[in-house]
């Protein structure tokens, strides 16, 4: 086994920034806006760095497919602690178009291309809460997945994964080479410290075109519009749960 | 506002993301007018950052975020924050040994029958200042000025002597752990009879065979009540009062040392300020940092440092104090419209806004020369100077803005008016930097 994770990180709207809707309803406000890593990718990269420290993996190579600023969230994983990176360059109309389908063909095309033994991702992300790339990228290798995880261990040959499901835990194992995304409960990822911020500016991210690894990047999506959330509506005070039942059949709710 | 939520796992575990959960207030009609911003941060056209700096500032920009701002009303209500806590966590994250050197010269142990070279490791980075004011910055961002000063006095003030002058055991011994956020550092220059003149300093160390016998008293001593040791200025001989002072590094446990108080202030709460007595104290000669009688002239060389490094953390907050004012005057409402929208008040805000982006090229300017290996005394004088006097203006302005609500205790306008009217007077009194640009410009009359 090459004993090398890829991980999967991408540059979204930092969570604590106040999403505009642009005046014409095709997408949301990105320039000048406050760009992060999604914080479950943060998760992901700080789950494969514990992985090397244990020994029980070799290298962790951070992932991102967009454009130039994507490599700004590739060095933040690069100091946090990741070995090397490979920006995937995907601008203009491609980039808006982007989405879970061409992403994982791209992880998939390099989990073969650099050998992988794990790929771990984000659950999801925090811009358009897909929570798809992880298990795409899964099928088109045919490799085992762990999604949700909240504990990550080696058992042997095989992956011991944790999953946070809706009545509670599931524990599976799965052979490598396998894909994992990370959840909340995880781990806490590690503030990048400076020695580490200093250290990355060494590391080296390849530069990679989709065309060279054989993907094709047409969405069979097309976004129509974009809106804000209604604004809230105040409640309404009634006297008597007779009047309460009256008005949720009048809504038609009832 | 991000919102700080606890979430609860099957009821019984309980975990904090970040200490904010991702939570976005609901998103506003954009309008086709460019949104205001506070200026170009692209890391290509700035003067003095690299990409490296920024990532630094992302870093420490989230340990404030989660480790320190969410406590301050509690510290500044208390009087006191936990330093070694605070300082173990920066230290680990490397943000308190940044121009500190990064190892020694070799030394050479004798191992049984074969010689090992050893190197030294202080644990710095060895970056230049830029990188300091990088630090300083964004420790603005800390809702109030009583930490980011106890951070400062600990990495730009109680150290750099140690640093550049101290003797390798004596650095295993302090500088260490100071970087490492294992021991506070305190620095004892200041008496109650001697503040702007620290040549009139009483405290003695007079010497008594191997040891140092320590009699006096230091006032202001941020850090005070927590420290394991104070980089303390006495006088070691009977020479001219420039010539006649030593650094000595104080463990703060030795019998002799009395905490008197920790002292009551009008701002600055959350940091802790010390009076300290000495009585006959013993410390060992190597304890001594660098040569004796060189005291006073070390402590001098890192003025400018020190300065800089003030008016850096000052104009974050500045930045902030403009922002939250606009946003309050933006929603409340006088006669029928928004306080901001009455011109006194734009165009005042617009007047601050620029005297805050002049601050900042002057600091810019003087780090950019002082990285090259220049001497930006004059400059930093100035920058201080103007530091202090226009967070004075700045905090009155917008704190008038702010009505009835300005005079409250819940806001930062408050806090701000409070803690920086400490800038006009330490580190180096308003009446000091004019005195020292004057020399420069060779005004001073002559004796």
């Amino acid at each position: 086994m090459s004993g090398r994770v890829l991980v999967g990180v991408k540059r979204v709207i930092d969570y604590a920034v106040k999403i505009r809707v642009k005046p014409d309803n095709s997408s949301v406000v990105t320039d000048g806006v406050k760009h992060s890593m999604n914080p479950f990718c943060e998760i992901a990269v700080e789950e494969a760095v514990k992985l090397k420290e244990k020994k029980l993996i070799k290298e962790v190579v951070a992932v991102s497919c967009g454009p130039q600023q994507a490599q700004e969230t590739i060095r933040t994983a690069l100091a946090m602690g990741a070995d090397r990176g490979i920006h995937v360059e995907v601008t203009g109309k491609d980039y808006e178009t982007l989405g879970p389908l061409q992403v994982s063909k791209i992880m998939a095309a390099l989990a073969k291309k650099e050998d992988a033994q794990l790929v771990i991702l984000g659950k999801q992300a925090i811009d358009d809460d897909c929570n798809q790339t992880g298990q795409m990228t899964a099928a088109l290798l045919d490799w085992p997945q762990g999604t949700f995880a909240s504990e990550v261990s080696f058992d042997g040959d095989k992956i011991k994964v944790v999953r946070e499901i809706d009545g509670g835990l599931e524990t599976i194992k799965i052979k490598t080479p396998a894909v994992v995304t990370a959840d909340l409960r995880l781990n806490t990822p590690r503030y990048a410290t400076l020695p580490n911020i200093m250290k990355a500016k060494k590391k080296k991210i390849a530069n990679v075109k989709p065309a060279d690894l054989g993907v094709d990047l047409t969405s069979r999506l097309e976004v129509v519009r974009v809106d804000e959330p209604p604004q809230r509506q105040a409640g309404v005070k009634v006297e008597t749960v007779d009047d309460l039942v009256g008005k949720l059949k009048e809504a038609g709710t009832v | 506002m991000a919102l700080r939520v606890n979430l609860l796992v099957n009821s019984s575990s309980f975990y904090k993301f970040t200490s904010f959960v991702p939570i976005r207030s609901f998103s506003e009609r954009v309008s086709s007018k460019p949104e205001p911003s506070s200026g170009p941060e692209t890391t290509a056209d700035h003067l003095i950052y690299t990409r490296e700096h920024f990532a630094l500032k992302e870093s420490l920009r989230k340990i404030i975020d989660q480790e320190i701002n969410p406590h301050v009303d509690q510290w500044e209500a208390e009087g006191t924050f936990p330093a070694h806590k605070i300082f173990k966590i920066l230290g680990s994250a490397g943000f308190l040994g940044v121009n500190k050197p990064v190892d020694s010269h070799t030394l050479q142990l004798v191992c049984f029958r074969s010689v090992s070279t050893v190197l030294m490791e202080y644990g710095g980075l060895g970056l230049d200042f830029s990188y300091n004011v990088a630090v300083s910055e964004e420790l603005g961002n800390i809702r109030c000025g009583g930490v980011p000063m106890a951070i400062g006095v600990q990495t730009d003030m109680a150290t750099p002597a140690l640093a550049r002058f101290g003797s390798a055991e004596l650095k295993k011994e302090f500088l260490v752990p100071s970087i490492m956020g294992d021991k506070v550092a305190c620095l004892g220059v200041s008496e109650v009879g001697a503040g702007s003149d620290v040549s009139s300093i009483i405290t003695k160390a007079v010497q008594k065979g191997d040891e140092f016998v320590i009699n006096g008293g230091k006032m202001w001593t941020t850090n005070g009540t927590q420290a394991d040791w104070m980089c303390l200025l006495a006088n070691t001989s009977d020479g001219p009062p420039h010539r006649n002072k030593s650094l000595i590094c104080l463990p703060m446990n030795l019998p002799g040392v009395h905490i008197a108080r920790k002292i009551d202030k009008i701002g600055m709460k959350s940091s802790d300020t010390a009076e300290v007595f000495f009585d006959d104290v013993r410390v060992p000669c190597k304890n001594l940092i660098g040569q004796e009688g060189m005291g006073f002239t070390y402590q001098m060389l890192q003025f400018q440092e020190e300065r800089l490094w003030a008016v850096a953390n000052i104009l974050t907050t500045m930045d902030t104090v403009i922002q939250e004012t606009i946003q309050y005057t933006r929603q409340r409402k006088i006669f029928k419209q928004p306080v901001l929208y009455h011109q006194a008040v734009y165009f005042r805000l617009a007047e601050l806004q620029t005297e805050v982006e002049l601050l900042r090229s002057l600091l810019y300017r003087a780090t950019a020369l002082y990285i090259k290996g220049n001497d930006v005394t004059k400059l930093a004088s100035m920058a201080k100077l103007k530091g202090g006097r226009l967070a004075r203006e700045l905090s009155d302005s917008c704190l008038q803005y702010w009505g009835g609500m300005g005079f409250t205790s819940d806001v930062l306008v408050s806090r701000f008016y409070r803690d920086s009217r400490l800038m006009s007077i330490g580190g180096g009194a308003d009446e000091v930097m004019l005195g020292i640009i004057a020399k420069y410009m060779d005004t001073v009359p002559r004796k």
